[in-house]
């Protein structure tokens, strides 16, 4: 199960996903058995706003050293009245193994689609994200293996972004990365959305140093945040490439833009 | 009355004999596929203008012995659509057996045929997600090629796990490595497969094949490719490889320093 956090501190430094999944099932000497898992890489990111959200992966899908397909979405739309989910306000991503993900991710459609059927409204993000926890954790013992992140705006028309491990523990935060490049990813999210580590310059020498201020990003800026995190990861994850999609979730609506990433 | 529930519509002992309850319990655990058996290897497929070609060898193989060497591994659905198997070949005819009933069952609709590739690779990858969620897996990679709604080239992959991509061009096992790297030069993305014509696919697929033959140990030379577009599927089940390059090989001496 350790295999199951690959933000497993025990770990020093990133290591390619695939390897952290047990070849051989434990205490067996057996040559070949059925693991009902896979890992097929990837990488996804959310970043909430003032009054919008963005929610994005790449859309490598791997196996191993192979690429599956070089456009395999991870971030969908959910709970909209038709199937083109035009009219959907929230966001979901997940990244792990991906039937998985599709499957999580058709409960939780179908969910808050009869969500609004039983109660003749939408459903709101922080609702939505009780259920989805309530999901993950009914396979506690044969788990959905995802990291999921769930994004929208909540009731005051901010930006929401709730994240997840596999087994339904879940928080609400400002930003989050996920999958194979989280931890190439979530210190530079730290530093730059956050302000970690950041001071008013001149402001003095060692306890006396103040905090730069911190200030909600513009969408310009953390559009441009997120494909910078993005080609960062590109470069130093093997599982990370192809194609960046991303939703932009306003009080309009979700826009969605792909942008090509390096294809090696 | 007899007030104990567990005997009620029981058949009375008395008359019958005392239950024999041996028919209700298997003697010994479940038996899951825990490993494939007869095995066939790569499927290839290629997206094209109007449609899709799909190849795979006719051996199935029995660990290293050449078992069987006319297996079909390319079946037909509805007339609109095929299906390539890699992997177990029990599974594999157990998955067209439910195909054939599933065909016949759509049949009753008075509209005809109604499911297209999509809805058939959907259906599958149902199937088999569900199956390795009860840990008894259909021990296959598929390859579904037709066409979707809007009349376009459809080909999408589903294996063992539930995992399913699609792609403007896939293979499966072996293929994924050797065949992948040649179909991907000829339709790097969906606008360059949209591009192809039907002939320059075929070569390329033929081409992959024959790459196959030469490094892939557990394959064969003679196969089974099919078209499938709009005006329905072209099948063909007993290919010959062709052109094939050994005449370099009496130049070859020793490993290293023998000169002749």
């Amino acid at each position: 199960m350790a295999a199951m956090f690959s933000q497993n501190p025990l770990m020093n430094g990133p290591n390619y996903s695939f390897n952290q999944t047990p070849t051989t099932a434990a205490g067996g000497n057996k040559e070949h058995s059925f693991y009902p898992y896979t890992d097929n890489g990837g990488s996804t990111l959310a970043i909430s706003g003032v009054d919008f959200t963005i929610v994005a992966g790449d859309t490598r899908s791997t196996s191993g050293y192979n690429i599956n397909t070089r456009y395999a979405p991870k971030v969908f739309k959910i709970g909209g009245t038709t199937s083109s989910q035009d009219d959907a306000t929230l966001v979901l991503s997940v990244v792990g193994f991906a039937a998985d993900g599709e499957a999580l991710k058709e409960r939780l459609d179908a969910i808050v689609k009869m969500y609004r059927y039983q109660h003749g409204k939408p459903m709101s993000v922080k609702a939505c994200a009780q259920r989805l926890s309530t999901i993950l954790y009914g396979k506690r013992f044969f788990p959905y293996y995802v990291t999921a992140i769930l994004g929208g705006l909540d009731e005051e028309g901010k930006g929401a972004i709730y994240s997840y491990d596999p087994v339904g523990s879940y928080e609400r935060e400002q930003c989050r990365a996920a999958g194979a490049a989280a931890s190439l990813i979530m210190p530079f999210l730290d530093n730059q959305v956050n302000f970690k580590n950041q001071y008013i310059p001149g402001s003095g020498e060692g306890h006396a140093l103040q905090e730069r201020e911190k200030i909600p990003l513009p969408r310009s800026e953390v559009e441009d945040l997120v494909k910078d995190a993005f080609d960062s990861a590109v470069e130093r994850h093997i599982e990370v490439g192809d194609g960046l999609q991303m939703m932009i979730i306003t009080k309009d609506g979700i826009e969605e833009i792909y942008k090509p990433l390096k294809r090696d | 009355m007899n007030h104990l529930p567990q005997a009620w519509g029981r058949p009375r002992d008395d008359v019958y004999g005392a239950y024999d309850g041996s028919y209700l319990q298997s003697h010994g655990p479940n038996q899951h596929t825990q490993q494939p058996i007869v095995t066939g290897t790569s499927v290839i497929a290629l997206k094209f203008q109007d449609g899709v070609v799909i190849a795979a060898d006719n051996l199935a193989s029995y660990g290293s012995l050449a078992r069987f060497t006319d297996v079909k591994r390319l079946r037909k659905f509805a007339g609109t659509s095929v299906v390539g198997f890699g992997g177990d070949v029990s599974d594999m005819q157990y998955l067209d057996r439910l195909l054939n009933s599933l065909d016949i069952e759509e049949a009753y609709s008075s509209s005809g045929h109604s499911l297209n590739a999509k809805n058939l690779h959907t259906y599958l990858s149902k199937v088999l997600y569900k199956r390795r969620s009860d840990f008894n897996p259909l021990w296959n990679q598929l390859l579904v090629a037709g066409l979707d709604d809007d009349k376009k080239p459809f080909l999408a992959s589903a294996d063992l796990l539930g995992t399913t991509f699609s792609a403007p061009s896939l293979a499966t096992g072996f293929g994924a490595h050797l065949a992948q790297p040649l179909l991907r030069k000829v339709a790097p993305d969906e606008m360059a497969a949209s591009k192809l014509s039907k002939e320059q696919a075929l070569a390329a697929v033929k081409e992959s094949m024959k790459v196959l033959f030469y490094r892939d140990a557990r394959s064969l030379d003679k196969y089974s490719i099919a078209i499938i577009t709009a005006d329905g599927i072209d099948l063909k089940e007993d290919e010959k490889l062709e052109n094939q390059s050994w005449a370099f090989a009496d130049q070859i001496r020793g490993y290293g320093t023998q000169v002749n």
